[in-house]
């Protein structure tokens, strides 16, 4: 087994804990942790892919931009939920789908 | 090597698994931060020495903190209830999902051949400048909203005075029952 399809082995399990936690979760700052981990398998996969290919930097350089991408869409899910939390009282994800106030 | 990055890679998901298993919302955080620490350490075995410091320094980093500053404004909230999704659905979703995954990439990795590139800084500054334009824009757009996500509700100019007038002024203190003076009327 070579380290290229463990690291491909470790992308699909990023993906999939990513996507099995993105559907159970109820709590939104659990949501926001689900998203994080979906992201980490992408980076892990334009790594990988930058190795195989040859093409190190090419993969760097948009690993980069997905890193800063991450980073901005944490900040603000983290800030709405915080108004979410102050305005409804609850990050419940199922309480929230009523848009009752 | 082999050995190290198969230990690597199952440390990696086992910590991405327990951020959803964990109890409390900080301690999902840390297990995040790990995998964050174990994803670099793999992209830096991978050879991507400049993304693994900026994962390092920012996903395990930045990110924990800004959930840490998160979670202990919203306080902890157990959600004990039911999942939307029940439990063995979006598990059959995730191995679908994972193997539809792996099919497409492991047929498309044949194809791949090695090339020859410039350099990383030449490659990031260069070549995919209007990237790093994108982004810097992205940064501050996101701190403009984060400001104005996170500041306070202004109320309205109108409410503002009618709660004023409301408020008892503190040069005059308000008479209570409690503490009105007794007066005592003398009947002819």
């Amino acid at each position: 087994m070579t380290t290229l399809q463990i690291a491909i082995i470790g992308v699909l399990g990023l993906i999939g804990v990513g996507l099995y936690g993105l559907l159970i979760t109820r709590n939104l700052i659990k949501v926001v942790i689900a998203l994080q981990v979906l992201v980490k398998g992408a980076l892990l996969a334009l790594v990988a892919a930058g190795t195989a290919s040859g093409k190190i930097n090419l993969g760097q350089s948009l690993a980069v931009m997905v890193i800063i991408v991450d980073t901005v869409v944490a900040v603000i899910s983290l800030a709405l939920a915080l108004q979410i939390k102050r305005r409804m009282g609850t990050l419940d994800v199922k309480e929230l789908a009523t848009l009752k106030k | 090597m082999t050995v190290l990055f198969i230990v690597l890679t199952a440390a990696m998901l086992v910590c991405a698994f327990m951020a959803f298993r964990a109890e409390r919302l900080i301690i999902s955080a840390l297990w995040l931060a790990a995998c964050s620490a174990f994803l670099a350490l793999l992209m830096y075995l991978l050879g991507a020495y400049a993304v693994a410091v900026i994962e390092l320094s920012v996903g395990a980093g930045l990110v924990t903190v800004l959930f840490v500053f998160a979670i202990s404004i919203a306080g902890e909230e157990s959600i004990e209830a039911r999942s939307i999704v029940p439990k063995p659905v979006a598990l059959i979703i995730s191995l679908v999902a994972i193997v539809l995954l792996g099919f497409m990439t492991v047929s498309s990795l044949t194809s791949l051949s090695p090339a020859t590139e410039p350099s990383f800084s030449e490659m990031l500054w260069q070549q995919r400048g209007l990237d790093m334009l994108v982004q810097s824009g992205l940064l501050f757009a996101a701190v403009v909203g984060m400001l104005g996500l996170l500041a306070e509700a202004k109320m309205p100019a109108k409410e503002k005075q009618a709660v004023k007038a409301k408020e008892p002024k503190l040069s005059q203190p308000a008479v209570t029952p409690a503490t009105a003076p007794v007066t005592h009327e003398v009947k002819p």
